[in-house]
């Protein structure tokens, strides 16, 4: 299980960029990156390299934001590799409510993705009995 | 066409004869209060003042005011002057807890505010050969029975259609050919939208006179109203506290609403200091019922910001004038029609888990009003879901819609983005230009 963060962002020209000057300013690399949005009001979740740190920088710039758990995977960058793994989910009975990926780093073939489920203990512990290995927050730092 | 009155001997009473009027009823009202209602004999008790000390209208600045907290401490009953068996009415304002105000009428009260209206009505020169069309709300509020009754007393054929259901309007309008449409001006003004993309122009449209009140409009709205209807556009004031519309009315000089003084007795304070200030001067409207009896108020303080003018109509009637409000001497805002309190939204969303950090903005978009609630999100209500974060909205706009009786657009907006002026959030922006 990792820690995503999620960032309440107000629907006005600039909010985002606002966000993004601040891991800049503060040397946060984003791992993975999702924007969520309605007419009113959007949510960044992301996925980076120190998280508390992040959670640290954007309160003090007065951003709402919240850590939440997700699961991680790392598979291969081929035709397949996303339909294998969403196999295991359905195997599991693992409901899915949102999810996005990431591509790996430079000299990789790896694509991560990520999972929010609705439990994300026991889905964990379903997966890992289905073989999958789920990254920890020490893998994402390395990547 | 000559100027048309309803009850010319009392519309065009000389101002001399009018006073002695007022001061007899005055008299009388007080002493009904005094024996009648305690709350208000303590206030006065507490004054000094007993009905003695009341023998003209020049003793009235000696009487306690009476403000919309009084009204709600006495709530719901306590300000009532007579028994419960003799009234047959209430009607009450839209606004909820704690700021309604509820109002009692005895046969004699709903008469003589249905005379006002009457006053009203044939002062746009309408008769019993009219066909009125009622599209003020009617229920509780006081404008569709205000101006039903008015309309019946003077014998026009009466449209009891009430708001709303755009298209069947229009075409009771043109079936019926309604010659007087009383409504609010917002809805006056849409109405006529409708009909002019419906093809219907102003020669098309029977309508020849409109009453339009209960919200501020601009001069420039009644231009635009009485241009797209080919109608001339007449403006209307009053209050559910004093019995509802047909308090002040516009006559056909148009230049300010006389007020029906002898009804009511209107003065004009200063609102921090309470002392009444010269004829002319700009200040709050205050109003004192002389013969109402089921809801006798006395100098009931209105907030409105106005000023009065008691030069001589070209119409000839000798009632004061009263400006249109230029204001209020508190936060309350008219929203639609609908009184709005920032503290009413502050306490739907202190309930709703949000804190206090909101901002009211209010504009006018093709003359209607926009209402928008703009909360700050905190870290307590801020999930990563969506869904969750939607629903909890809708709850807020039904919230407010139940406090309100309005709708609002309510807008989540990042932390510590309300504007503050010396540490102080600017809680409304009203870019309305009336």
């Amino acid at each position: 299980m990792i820690n995503q963060i999620s960032v309440f962002l107000e629907n006005k020209p600039g909010t985002l960029n606002e966000m993004t000057a601040i891991f800049a300013e503060n040397k946060i690399d984003i791992r993975a990156f999702s924007l969520a949005e309605t007419k009113d009001f959007g949510i960044a979740r992301l996925i980076v390299d120190d998280g508390y740190e992040a959670m640290n920088v954007l309160k003090e710039a007065d951003f709402v934001a919240n850590f939440s758990p997700v699961l991680a995977f790392a598979i291969p960058d081929e035709p397949g590799g996303l339909n294998h793994l969403l196999q295991k989910f359905t195997d599991a009975k693992v409901n899915i409510e949102y999810m996005y990926a990431s591509l790996g780093g430079k000299d990789s073939d790896s694509a991560y993705m990520i999972f929010r489920v609705s439990d994300t203990k026991q889905s964990e512990a379903a997966l890992i009995a289905q073989g999958l290995k789920p990254l920890s927050q020490d893998d994402i730092s390395e990547i | 066409m000559g100027e048309r009155y309803y009850q010319e001997d009392i519309e065009c009473m000389p101002r001399e004869k009018l006073r002695e009027l007022q001061s007899e009823k005055l008299k009388k009202q007080v002493q009904h209060v005094w024996d009648h209602v305690p709350y208000y004999r303590k206030k006065m008790e507490e004054k000094g003042v007993s009905p003695a000390d009341i023998q003209s209208i020049d003793d009235l600045h000696k009487l306690p005011f009476l403000s919309k907290a009084d009204l709600r401490d006495s709530y719901p009953y306590g300000l009532m002057g007579v028994d419960k068996k003799d009234c047959v009415r209430i009607h009450s304002t839209s606004g909820t807890t704690g700021k309604r105000v509820m109002a009692f009428y005895t046969q004699h009260d709903v008469d003589l505010w249905e005379d006002c209206c009457a006053r009203a009505i044939m002062a746009t020169g309408a008769t019993a050969e009219d066909v009125c069309h009622v599209a003020y709300g009617y229920g509780l509020f006081t404008g569709g029975a205000g101006l039903h009754g008015g309309s019946h007393k003077v014998g026009c054929l009466t449209v009891p259609i009430s708001s709303g259901n755009t298209d069947r309007q229009i075409m009771f309008i043109n079936d019926l050919s309604a010659t007087l449409l009383c409504c609010t001006p917002s809805y006056a003004a849409y109405l006529a939208e409708r009909m002019n993309e419906m093809g219907y122009g102003p020669d098309d449209i029977p309508l020849k006179y409109g009453i339009f009140g209960a919200e501020a409009w601009s001069e420039e709205m009644r231009q635009d109203i009485q241009k797209k209807m080919g109608i001339k556009a007449y403006d209307i004031y009053g209050l559910t506290e004093l019995s509802g519309p047909g308090v002040a009315f516009e006559c056909s000089a148009q230049k300010g609403m006389h007020i029906n003084e002898d009804h009511f007795i209107a003065e004009i304070i200063d609102p921090d200091t309470g002392e009444v200030l010269p004829d002319g001067s700009e200040g709050e409207l205050v109003f004192t019922s002389l013969d109402k009896e089921a809801f006798p108020v006395l100098r009931y303080r209105t907030r409105d910001i106005c000023k009065l003018n008691y030069e001589k109509c070209s119409c000839g009637r000798t009632h004061v004038r009263m400006a249109k409000p230029m204001g209020r001497s508190d936060d309350m805002l008219i929203i639609r029609g609908v009184n709005v309190f920032p503290s009413q939204i502050e306490t739907v969303l202190l309930n709703h888990g949000y804190g206090a950090n909101y901002q009211i903005i209010v504009d006018r978009v093709n003359n209607t009003d926009t209402f928008e609630v703009r909360v700050e999100m905190t870290p307590e209500m801020f999930t990563d879901n969506i869904g969750e974060i939607e629903a909890r909205q809708k709850d807020l706009t039904d919230g407010l819609k139940a406090m309100l009786g309005i709708k609002a657009k309510v807008t989540l907006v990042a932390p510590k983005s309300i504007t503050r002026s010396e540490g102080k959030a600017v809680r409304v922006i009203d870019n309305r230009k009336i």
